[in-house]
């Protein structure tokens, strides 16, 4: 595969892209020939067993998400491309296992082995999707090929978890990233500081204890709208499907009227790039995002939280990191 | 991960299952585990204290607590750890080990762990509707009917796929899943 | 073979050594070295008896070179080269082989290993110690003066004692007053005395003492030199201000424009101008133009204060000057950092506006701070109906500092107390454990329960604004596990107060490498002995006292400030000291003059003699080091008592096992009889 030049990247898309994210998948492949990168994907990839396998037995758990890492640098692949968290962790995490712990690298090899297949860990580098454009593309790549600007859309940035913990490599804050913010102010859109950003969305709770997982999902959604969002926009089909799917039911359950639709980032960047709603999965979201996606273009009404003009008794605030 | 000799104690084997594990040994009892989960107030115990219990060798009591299956994975507990344990995938030490002993084999959370991966063993890939219909309708016949409306609304947008992906070189996929549960049976 | 007649004594050490090398074995075996005339086993050679048992040998055996085989040479090559020479034998002819840290204390499961190991450490020691030649030491005289650098309470301290005892003190702060961090206090525990109030008047007598030379706003450049005769060089920032002819009247700041937030003095609390002196009882009293802040500086225009100043005494022209100190000691008390707290963003600092730091809260407790000693929150008007203060933030924590700040504890119990006194606030305290062991600390702590705190045993998990259920709108909501409930909480409260933890300096490694002096992989500075010597280094001459050395409170730091005094005059009354005579000589016969040596001393103590075409050891700066006769070409450059041929011999004889075709026997005890 020709790599580094231009933006070629291996691409896992994971088994919700195909399903219950497809608006994922429509919309990075709207966005990507915008910013010139190109996918190559996994050929015959498998599922990465998501919280799931690794619950009941270890060694096939990391032997099923090591496959397709051999796969993939069999394919010559260098950097890949994970559009999924969930996806992204496992990748990540059984790469860097394998090689931090050398028993487990072993057994995993010699499963592999059964199958004809074998995985040096470190042989490639695994990236988040966000992450290549936020550091591949850049902002400035991104800010060129914005025609419609999001004026106007109050967004709340989910992260979720699995994108910053345990740990990324690309050195993301993990309790409070910034880099989906930066990326929506790019994009034009107003970007409320989001306070449970990179709180749980609940996961696989929703199968197990709805009293569990509408809690969390209801925190969120009502910090959301405490802020003032008129769309939740986030980086993880899980994280999606957790808050479009059952804010219905969280309502029933706790007596709310949310309406926040939830989209995935790329979407939102091919609505700032140009593209029709239409070609970047809108339409297909159980809360609709219609209501929202009206307000980009109109005079944004005054927040209520202005800021008081700073009163002479105030103390400082200290100024922030970075 | 080094092999267990029987006479290990419970507290070992959780540590030698468990990559990065010993570090289970200089917990401080602090909380910051049990004050950052965001299932923890449903759980019978937090998992400081489940900790305690592991270091005690109070097995038992240790493999019947719900308390891992309320884990959602959601790492804050590792990153904010300040002695660095792995918590996380204690919990999923935990699990297995539980799964294992015959606790949990039968309830819901375990089950869904099953479903799942009996699909992906089937078929390479995750298989959403059958999980939802198969497991549901194991466990909570009446819901899946409550659900059975937002699942309607799913495929009707074309997000729920009725029959399951499959890859290509399955026999590849078992020949290394099974060489992997062979591996995994003799470390136990 | 040489004359030389060796004794080797080997240490049981208690069982330190004996529980993990085969002593006797080996002592028996070590007998039949060449050599060797004696070789003896015995408990502790450091005792009475011990080095008895040497000094007897040479008189009576006539030993001419001596090994102890016991611990690190930092521990008692002393010892032991005294015991030679009150035998007669000169005490550079004496080798120590440390058996100890490099044998048995680090590989405790596997004697046969330790006692081959120091079997071979044993055998080089005792080739070295045939070539070992006399040496004489140096005498340095002790220059009288001291530099102390800290003007916390530290040094405040230590350079009063050496003062009063009519001795010259130089020091040096970077900051334009000194007093240090508990200039900022408000009241210290546990008896909560008026931190200005008991620390004011030390310095006011600092800086009036006519023993004391007060440099501050100055920072030390570069060292030189050796115990007795260091070499100094301070620069001395420009004040902007001409000190001859300041009052201290106060004109000048109050007429200044241009207001920045303080986060020295006022620890980002509160504002200063440009121009202006840190606090009201600032020592000196002159202020300094901060040239970031000037309108002048930045615009080229305003110069309010010159216009207003009534001595003339602005000068926008003065520059930095260069002091250069001739001094024999130098003790370094430069303090601690205070962890940021925007490093845990789960706390919310910098962006929960309620969230203080402590040092914070010390400036608003504070009568003369930002808020004349209000309780309130961020928008300078509420009163606090409910406090957390948080312990442990950024200590015993992996992610940051493994160590425990020492402090905090008492610190918390003391703002606890404070908010108790000025509000009606609710005050709950979550920590991990609680720590209060010295000398009314655990009454204090008894004290602060009679008073109504709520103590929360767990670490915070986080701090949010996001309210999840009723009552926690509007508040900071503080959630733990209470660990001995077992259970999460989450309590809104209306100010949290980070006990965030101490730090070193952040550029404590330069300034350890500036004074050869080392410090431990945080960046405390490390003393020579934890238990029996804390207060020396390594580097004879220069000791350190208070919070560089590690977290310790106000007590602790005045106790070490005053032991630091009293090494320094131990060495004034003295009068001279003896310097170890290792340096390095060149071969000037053999020199060829390339001068690489020049540029990598670090020392600067080669010269080169043009009129010679040769480089020369000046023995005053040289510290023996042997950077230079590594680095030789020609290997003309010879490092005295570690010599080429020393060397070699301790290296040959470490491999005394090696047959001609490489491979190693190893260690073999003598066949029992």
């Amino acid at each position: 595969m020709s790599q580094t030049n231009g933006h070629h990247y291996g691409y896992y898309p994971g088994c919700s892209v195909g399903s219950t994210a497809r608006a994922y998948e429509i919309a990075n492949h709207a966005i990507a020939g915008k910013l010139g990168l190109t996918f190559e994907e996994v050929e015959d990839w498998n599922c990465c067993g998501a919280t799931e396998y690794f619950s009941l037995n270890s060694i096939p758990a990391y032997s099923l998400v090591a496959r397709n890492l051999s796969l993939a640098a069999d394919q010559g692949i260098v950097d890949l491309a994970v559009p999924c968290s969930a996806c992204f962790l496992n990748l990540h995490k059984t790469d860097k296992y394998m090689g931090k712990f050398e028993d487990l690298g072993e057994k995993v090899n010699q499963a592999l082995a059964a199958g004809g297949l074998h995985y040096d860990p470190g042989t490639m580098k695994i990236r988040h999707l966000l992450d290549v454009i936020v550091e591949d593309i850049g902002f400035d790549a991104v800010a060129e090929q914005v025609s419609q600007p999001l004026k106007g859309l109050r967004v709340a940035p989910y992260y979720g978890c699995l994108i910053v913990r345990p740990d990324s490599d690309a050195g993301y804050n993990p309790e409070y990233p910034t880099h989906l913010d930066k990326l929506l102010q790019v994009l034009g859109a107003t970007v409320v500081d989001f306070p449970l950003k990179a709180h749980c969305c609940g996961g696989h709770m929703t199968q197990i204890s709805e009293d569990v997982a509408y809690e969390l999902i209801r925190r969120l959604l009502a910090n959301a709208s405490e802020y003032q969002a008129d769309a939740i926009v986030t980086i993880c089909p899980m994280c999606q499907l957790n808050l479009d799917a059952y804010q219905p039911q969280v309502n029933r359950m706790f007596g709310t009227s949310f309406n926040l639709p939830v989209l995935f980032f790329t979407q939102v960047m091919g609505l700032a790039f140009g593209v029709s709603e239409k070609d970047v999965g809108i339409g297909i979201e159980i809360v609709s995002a219609k209501d929202a996606l009206s307000k980009i273009g109109q005079e944004e009404e005054p927040a209520e939280r202005k800021p008081k003009r700073r009163d002479k008794k105030a103390l400082p605030m200290p100024p922030s990191l970075s | 991960m080094p092999g267990n000799s029987s006479g290990s104690s419970f507290f070992e084997r959780v540590m030698a299952a468990t990559p990065g594990g010993d570090s289970l040994r200089t917990c401080l009892q602090c909380g910051t585990c049990g004050g950052s989960c965001p299932s923890g107030p449903d759980m019978d115990a937090t998992p400081r204290k489940l900790f305690a219990m592991i270091a005690a060798n109070m097995e038992e009591d240790v493999l019947v607590s719900n308390t891992p299956w309320y884990c959602v994975s959601c790492y804050y507990c590792t990153v904010r750890c300040p002695q660095e344990i792995p918590i996380t995938d204690l919990m999923y030490t935990l699990k297995r080990m539980a799964v294992q002993r015959g606790h949990y084999s039968k309830e819901a959370h375990a089950t869904l762990s099953n479903s799942f991966v009996g699909f992906v063993e089937q078929n390479g890939r995750a298989f959403e509707f059958g999980l939802m219909t198969r497991y549901h309708l194991a466990h909570h016949p009446l819901k899946s009917m409550n659900m059975g409306g937002l699942g309607f609304q799913m495929m009707q947008k074309g997000r729920l796929s009725i029959s399951p992906e499959r890859i290509k070189n399955m026999p590849q996929l078992t020949a290394i899943l099974n060489e992997a549960k062979r591996i995994a049976a003799q470390e136990v | 073979m040489s004359e030389e007649k060796v004794g080797v004594y080997i240490c049981h050490c208690g069982h330190n050594i004996a529980g993990t090398v085969d002593v006797e074995a080996l002592s028996e075996w070590a007998g039949n070295l060449p050599n060797v005339a004696v070789a003896r086993d015995y408990q502790f050679m450091c005792s009475s008896l011990g080095q008895e048992l040497v000094e007897k040998d040479i008189k009576e055996k006539g030993l001419t070179r001596v090994v102890v085989a016991a611990c690190s040479p930092h521990m008692h090559e002393p010892t032991f080269r005294k015991a030679c020479e009150r035998a007669g034998l000169n005490p550079y002819l004496f080798e120590m082989a440390n058996i100890r840290e490099h044998a048995s204390w680090v590989h405790p499961d596997d004697k046969e290993a330790a006692t081959d190991k120091a079997a071979a450490i044993i055998s080089g020691a005792v080739s070295r110690a045939l070539e070992l030649e006399p040496l004489e030491p140096f005498i340095a005289e002790i220059k009288e003066p001291t530099l102390i650098v800290g003007g916390g309470i530290a040094g405040i301290t230590a350079a009063l004692e050496i003062a009063n005892s009519g001795h010259q003190v130089y020091l040096v702060e970077r900051e334009p007053s000194i007093g240090g961090h508990m200039a900022m206090f408000d009241k210290t525990f546990p008896t909560l005395d008026c931190a200005a109030c008991i620390l004011t008047p030390k310095m006011f007598d600092v800086g009036n003492h006519p023993n004391i030379h007060l440099l501050t706003y100055s920072e030390v450049e570069q060292v030189d030199g050796y115990v007795g005769n260091f070499t100094v060089r301070v620069r001395k920032k420009a004040r902007q201000i001409d000190t001859e002819l300041c009052t201290g009247c106060g004109d000048c700041w109050e007429r200044c424009p241009a207001k920045v937030v303080d986060q020295v003095f006022e620890a980002g609390l509160g504002y200063r101008t440009a121009v202006y002196r840190p606090f009201p009882q600032a020592v000196p009293k002159y202020p300094v133009i901060d040239r970031d802040a000037c309108i002048y500086y930045q615009k080229g225009t305003c110069k309010a204060c010159e216009k207003f100043c009534p001595t003339g005494a602005i000068s926008f022209d003065q520059e930095d000057e260069f002091v250069v100190l001739n001094v024999g000691n130098i003790i370094l008390a430069t303090g601690f950092d205070l962890f940021d707290g925007r490093r845990i963003p789960q706390y919310g600092y910098g962006r929960l506006a309620n969230v203080f730091t402590n040092l914070e809260f010390e400036r608003m407790s504070n009568a003369s701070g930002p808020t004349n000693g209000k309780m309130v929150l961020r928008d300078g008007v509420t009163q606090p109906e409910t406090v957390a203060i948080i312990h442990c933030v950024g200590s015993r924590d992996k992610n940051y500092n493994s160590h425990c700040s020492a402090v905090c504890c008492m610190a918390s119990l003391k703002f606890a107390h404070l908010v108790k006194e000025k509000t009606d606030a609710e005050v709950y305290s979550f920590y991990i454990d609680m720590r209060t062991s010295a000398k009314n600390y655990e009454e204090f702590y008894h004290r602060l329960m009679e008073e109504g705190v709520h103590f929360v045993r767990g670490r915070v998990a986080e701090v949010t604004d996001a309210a999840r259920q009723p009552g926690e709108e509007g508040k900071l909501i503080v959630q733990a596990e209470d660990t001995l409930i077992g259970k999460q909480r989450r309590i809104p409260v209306d100010m949290v107060i980070l006990m965030a933890g101490l730090e070193p300096r952040h550029d404590a490694v330069e300034v350890s490498h500036q004074f050869g002096i080392g410090c431990s992989e945080a960046g405390f500075f490390t003393e020579r002995h934890p238990k029996l010597d804390p207060v020396a280094t390594m580097s004879d001459g220069v000791f350190i006292a208070g919070t560089c050395q590690g977290p310790k409170d106000i007590p602790d730091s005045v106790g070490q400030g005053a032991a630091a005094a009293a090494r320094v005059l131990t060495l004034i009354g003295q009068g001279e000291v003896e310097i170890e005579p290792i340096r390095a000589s060149i071969d000037e016969e053999r020199c060829s003059g390339c001068r690489i040596c020049n540029n990598l001393c670090p020392y600067g103590a080669i010269d080169f003699l043009a009129d010679l075409g040769v480089s020369r050891v000046n023995p005053a700066l040289c510290k023996g080091c042997g950077t230079c006769v590594a680095a030789c070409p020609s290997q003309v450059i010879e490092g005295q008592h570690y010599t080429f041929d020393s060397l070699m011999s301790q290296i040959e004889g470490i491999l005394y096992d090696v047959r001609p075709n490489g491979e190693r026997v190893g260690y073999e005890p003598v066949p029992a009889k």
